[in-house]
């Protein structure tokens, strides 16, 4: 049976055939819809962890207590769960282990650009990367059998054109995979020195073993077609666009990028007149086909900057130039009209405060006419940021932390927990909307809901930084911008540790049909503009509100000095 | 082989209307490639997904100079990407006007005359009061559904197949709006 699937769903039901009965995962762009569509299979367990480090991990104890298991995550994750990672390719498995990780070339969705590749060759942890959703299925298969085969966690990557594309997708029967038994065995699971300087050699001998393994894997494979003319080498997307743009170059498509199938490029290399290394990001093939002695391009003809495209390879290779874009006003993402975080943002840039923002839909704030965040590097960084202000400045510096609720429980909670502990009198705004707003509404551990649809126990939010020593906490109606002033104002006179609950839900998640706002004798003073609420835009006569889009949630009402704004009366 | 770019505004349903072709093609018995963008750029930021229908397809994602139609549920978001389609490309515009933040705040101007320019740059252009025809249906929402209809016409699809596709991929208490939209997008173009 074939089926029209996204590649992240192929990923989940290759997980699924391949007898998985465990996956943990954290949400975030491009892989997200993994563990979404794998809790919706029958006889598997799905869970959102609060991280990524959380998630391997526990698919490092479902792998060594004898189940196939899966963890996901995007590239920034594989950074916060890199600790497990290089000690898990020590220890090995006992069910097969695969993690699944989607970088993000271009940006869509990310704030850097890492290339995923270098943790597999540092990490001495084999790594398959699929082309589109059929491939991509069946190489989940793949890792598996080589995962258990050679006694190994297996890294699958992905980047955003892979993962959100859409292709057909052969179906199978799910595998019966046993549990393995668990049995006890310190000397591979236990890594303190005197067993880890052991497993040491045990990696190596492994990698050199996979290393002349791969070059007679399929997923390995040389297209020929003439040999006068280029070899190309390339893997993942960047293989299809090739394919699109050359369709009749000779070809050396790469499935494992680690290792890499050198003794299989250098014959390649041999058979055609010169080979040109096609990748996205870093010169990680190109480099290493270098310093095995195989003269080839790479770098020096395209960018590490950004995604290949057709057209790019098309372009080099003389058949076609980009026709000219039209020039026109941006049209960036904003906060959405309701979104309660607006009204936060509005009051900290009337207050002129320093923000030290984090990753989310709330990174938005950054954005004019709120232009309110100054900084966001990582998850959970406003908070201990935001205590380096102040230690830089010795409690001068006029700053606020601002983070989502799912990202102060991915990682924010250790960053008040150090600013208790260490004194800084930090002031933490929690944004707490009651989901994982940017990613598209997954539960996480204070909402009372988890992956596979039940209820679930709830981490309250404010008695959980009672519990990291906070004394002084406030629980504000985030719509009720006078009372976020005055929270804010109270928080940042004092000298203790300071947090805000701004709570109200996303205004995605309520659908229902809400009385919308009117306008009555606007002076067009301009003060609720500021907001940057898309329902709202100006008019001759006054401001105009776009009923479409407009929920009522009465944030303009609450900032017009002149009482023009309110909600329409029922009935 | 047929490429089609969707362009759009965060929310207008573009994911919806790839989805739905994307069924139209499996109907057809053709293999369909779909590349679609999620997370931060869909929060009312520019959007573009891209479907490719033929034989046998191999990258997901167009390129500039490759569509055979431009589906733009926004004017502004035409001018955008009429740059993707080929010399003789069809471009099929949502007559419609959505300001974008920095028009909103007044930091850029909507172009005054983006109609015109369209039309001047692309000799298949085709405007068509989607949206309305979305409300006359039952629902704004069925926007995407209405300029899928007015693509059947065009490039004559298989009407009935067309339906079934959509069919497939709306709830079945929408159902009746959308093939009424669908009739709409049709008939008007």
């Amino acid at each position: 049976m074939k089926e029209l699937m996204l590649t992240n769903q192929a990923i989940a039901r290759g997980a699924y055939e391949a007898g998985v009965r465990v996956l943990s995962a954290y949400p975030g762009t491009p892989s997200t819809e993994i563990a979404e569509n794998f809790a919706k299979l029958d006889g598997v367990y799905a869970e959102w962890a609060p991280n990524e480090k959380v998630a391997v991990e526990v698919a490092i104890g479902a792998s060594v207590a004898g189940a196939r298991a899966m963890a996901c995550m995007k590239h920034v994750g594989l950074n916060v769960a890199a600790d497990p990672l290089f000690t898990v390719a020590y220890t090995g498995v006992g069910g097969g282990l695969v993690i699944v990780v989607a970088d993000d070339p271009g940006m869509h969705s990310s704030q850097n650009e890492q290339d995923s590749r270098y943790y597999a060759r540092s990490a001495h942890v084999p790594m398959l990367e699929p082309s589109d959703a059929n491939e991509a299925k069946e190489f989940v298969k793949i890792a598996y059998e080589l995962s258990e085969k050679f006694d190994t966690p297996v890294l699958i990557r992905e980047t955003t054109r892979v993962a959100h594309s859409h292709g057909f997708v052969d179906l199978q029967d799910r595998a019966e995979v046993e549990l393995k038994k668990y049995e006890k065995a310190p000397q591979k699971y236990v890594m303190m020195p005197a067993n880890a300087i052991k497993r040491h050699v045990v990696v190596e001998e492994r990698d050199n073993a996979l290393s002349a393994y791969v070059n007679d894997m399929a997923i390995n494979r040389e297209e020929l077609t003439d040999k006068n003319e280029v070899g190309i080498v390339c893997s993942g997307a960047v293989y299809q666009y090739v394919k699109e743009a050359l369709p009749n170059a000779n070809v050396f498509k790469i499935g494992t990028a680690y290792p890499l199938p050198m003794s299989a490029l250098k014959a390649f290399s041999t058979k055609v007149k010169e080979v040109i290394v096609i990748e996205e990001l870093e010169p990680y093939i190109e480099d290493a086909m270098k310093a095995a002695g195989i003269a080839c391009h790479g770098k020096d003809l395209f960018s590490l900057q950004g995604e290949i495209s057709v057209l790019k390879i098309m372009e080099k290779f003389g058949g076609a130039s980009a026709p000219e874009a039209e020039k026109v006003p941006a049209r960036p993402p904003v906060m959405c009209a309701g979104c309660p975080h607006r009204g936060v943002f509005y009051v900290l840039n009337k207050l002129k405060l320093t923000v030290n923002g984090d990753i989310g839909c709330y990174t938005l704030g950054a954005v004019p006419p709120l232009s309110a965040v100054d900084t966001c590097v990582c998850m959970g960084a406003s908070v201990g940021m935001a205590h380096g202000f102040k230690k830089a400045t010795d409690g001068a510096s006029n700053n606020v932390a601002v983070i989502g609720d799912s990202t102060f429980l991915h990682s924010g909670v250790t960053g008040l927990i150090n600013a208790v502990y260490n004194e800084s009198g930090i002031t933490l705004i929690i944004l707490d909307n009651s989901t994982t707003g940017m990613t598209g509404h997954q539960q996480h551990p204070a909402t009372g809901k988890n992956l596979m649809g039940a209820p679930a126990p709830v981490v309250l939010l404010d008695e959980l930084c009672k519990a990291c020593g906070v004394k002084d906490l406030q629980i504000v109606d985030a719509y009720d911008v006078k009372a976020v002033e005055k929270a804010v104002k109270a928080a940042t006179a004092s000298k203790e540790v300071s947090v805000i609950i701004a709570q109200r839900p996303c205004a995605l998640l309520d659908k229902s049909s809400k009385p919308k706002m009117q306008v009555q004798n606007c002076r067009n003073c301009g003060v609720c503009m500021r907001l940057g609420c898309p329902a709202i835009s100006v008019g001759e006569n006054g401001v105009k509100i776009d009923a479409s889009q407009c929920t009522g949630c009465e944030v303009c009402a609450n900032v017009c000095p002149f009482g023009a704004l309110s909600l329409v009366k029922e009935g | 082989m047929m490429n089609v770019l969707i362009a759009g505004v965060g929310g207008q349903g573009t994911l919806l209307a790839s989805r739905v072709l994307g069924k139209y093609a499996m109907l057809c018995g053709k293999d369909c490639k779909l590349s679609e963008i999620h997370g931060m750029s869909q929060r009312g930021g520019s959007v573009v997904t891209h479907v490719r229908i033929g034989e046998k397809i191999h990258s997901p994602v167009i390129w500039e100079g490759g569509a055979d139609v431009v589906i733009a549920f926004e004017a502004l978001e035409a001018a955008r990407t009429a740059h993707y389609l080929k010399p003789e490309g069809i471009l099929l515009v949502n007559d419609e006007e959505i300001l974008p933040m920095p028009c909103i705040t007044g930091a850029a101007e909507y172009p005054k005359n983006v109609k015109e320019r369209l039309s001047l740059r692309v000799k298949h252009t085709h405007f068509i009061k989607a949206q309305e025809a979305a409300v006359e249906a039952g629902s704004g929402k069925a926007t995407n559904i209405v300029m899928l209809g007015a693509l059947c016409k065009l490039f004559a699809f298989d009407k009935d197949v067309m339906k079934r596709a959509v069919e497939a991929c709306v709830p079945a208490k929408f159902l009746q709006l959308n093939l009424a939209a669908f009739e709409l997008g049709y008939e008007r173009v």
